[in-house]
């Protein structure tokens, strides 16, 4: 135990990091906006089985959760530039993000969705609810309540996942901590500040959502 | 690891007092390998494309072209010595083979052991692009997207000369850094010649040409300290085939590439 830390390149380096903290920040931010907007999208079409999106939908879970996020990730930046499509790496990370999120999210809703009493919609009908009415209070806010704790550990799941982005060169977290230590060899001082950055990360997300949870969609409808 | 590491230093003292002896016993080299009428060359054999086996289980590449055309102007026959870079400096310095021809570049510790010749062979870490893009000094990088493995000395050196306006994409390794610049992600990359030229035989999606030379360590001939004799006949060899294109030629077939005019 003769090792001796040395953290004197961070302030050297604190923009870079702070750089990296709100790449990573950004990518989880907008990819777990727009990921569970898809998913609430193919919960709704799977559920009801609407033509021909619920079809579509199996097709694209089934491809996104059955093949690793860095393949996705480089099948987007490395291999859609030969149709035409060329995304800088920014794009192709939010956009692996987004369809990755999407598919584990449309999942974890529609499980909410089947979780909801045939009763429960049967006895809003009775009722008068508008239909639109019924599908908002009566299905789509309590089955949201219900999986939020899920959704919200996926959504930071995908937050560490996104490290794997540093690959196709993007600027986040990662990224600066592998650049750190490509400069200063300090591997264990780099990467434990890391750790505890993504850490930090973690909860602040995971408080953040239980927060969002609490009070903008268990909040009563105003009579 | 500390015992075998021990058995290094300890065969190295060993050939360089071996080698003492060995130079004081021929004193010239070059009068043996005429009375012998045979060249003894030390190559590489696990470094593409400067040495490798080929598919008949010789040697083949760069460097056992040139060490024939060395035979070949001597007037001598060949002999090919395996080496490796650890032990090729032991192998010379023992006499054992009168000439490295191992990619071999320069530095102050080899040069306290062995002698070298002229320069033969390319070696540098530089800029590479279509062959196009009019690109000439690290100014002329500005606005431009250049890609380049983390880490590498390539990176580290473009860090300092490139101007901020260019961009330097980062990648984990030599594969992404490539793919990256032949999926056009990249409009340029940092990498070094022999990386390039193995990139241009195996792909014909984006050419690689060099722009400018980032660092520079091309390849020398070692030849025993003090055999100048067969130092003087050895340039003259080089000199020869750089003018009448010979080296050129062979620069072309491995490394895809013409001779730097510089070199």
């Amino acid at each position: 135990m003769a090792y001796h830390f040395d953290f004197n390149f961070v302030p050297d380096y604190a923009g870079m990091l702070a750089h990296g903290i709100g790449y990573t920040l950004g990518l989880t931010l907008l990819g777990g906006t727009l990921g569970t907007l898809i998913g609430i999208g193919g919960a709704i079409s799977r559920t009801w089985n609407v033509r021909p999106f619920a079809g579509l939908y199996r097709c694209y879970v089934e491809l996104f959760r059955n093949t690793p996020f860095l393949v996705q990730l480089f099948l987007i930046f490395f291999g859609l530039p030969s149709l035409g499509i060329k995304l800088t790496e920014w794009q192709a990370a939010i956009l692996a993000m987004v369809l990755n999120l999407g598919a584990y999210s449309t999942e974890i809703i529609r499980a909410g969705l089947q979780a909801i009493p045939k009763g429960l919609i049967e006895a809003s009908e009775s009722l008068a609810f508008t239909r639109w009415q019924t599908f908002f209070y009566v299905m789509l806010r309590p089955a949201l309540l219900k999986v939020w704790p899920a959704l919200s550990s996926q959504i930071v799941i995908t937050m560490l996942g996104s490290s794997v982005c540093s690959q196709i060169s993007a600027e986040e977290l990662t990224f600066v901590a592998n650049f750190i230590q490509s400069r200063n060899f300090r591997a264990f001082e780099t990467y434990f500040l890391t750790t505890a950055i993504y850490f930090a990360l973690a909860v602040i997300i995971r408080q953040a959502l239980a927060a969002i949870g609490r009070y903008a969609i268990a909040r009563r409808p105003q009579a | 690891m500390k015992v075998s590491h021990m058995f290094h230093s300890l065969a190295l003292v060993g050939a360089l007092a071996l080698g003492s002896f060995a130079s004081v016993a021929q004193a010239d080299v070059l009068a043996n390998i005429t009375k012998a009428n045979t060249i003894k060359i030390a190559v590489p054999q696990d470094f593409p494309p400067f040495g490798s086996v080929g598919a008949d289980m010789k040697p083949t590449g760069y460097d056992i072209d040139v060490a024939n055309l060395i035979a070949k102007e001597l007037g001598t026959k060949v002999e090919l010595v395996p080496v490796t870079s650890a032990n090729r400096i032991p192998f010379l310095t023992t006499g054992k083979v009168d000439l490295v021809i191992s990619s071999m570049g320069k530095n102050p510790d080899r040069e306290k052991v062995i002698d070298f010749s002229a320069a033969y062979a390319p070696f540098f870490n530089g800029v590479f692009g279509p062959a196009d893009v009019k690109i000439s000094k690290p100014e002329e990088l500005a606005g431009k997207t250049i890609g380049v493995t983390r880490g590498s000395i390539e990176d580290l050196e473009l860090s300092k000369i490139a101007p901020s306006s260019a961009t330097i994409k980062r990648f984990e390794d030599n594969n992404g850094t490539i793919t990256a610049y032949l999926s056009g992600q990249t409009q340029l990359i940092a990498t070094g010649n022999v990386v390039a030229a193995a990139v241009n035989e195996r792909t014909k999606l984006r050419s690689l040409s060099v722009k400018f030379l980032v660092k520079n360590s091309p390849c020398f001939v070692g030849l025993a300290k003090g055999e100048t004799a067969l130092q003087t006949k050895v340039n003259d060899i080089i000199q020869k085939a750089k003018k009448s294109g010979a080296l050129n030629e062979i620069s072309k077939r491995w490394l895809h590439a013409s001779l730097p005019t510089d070199l």
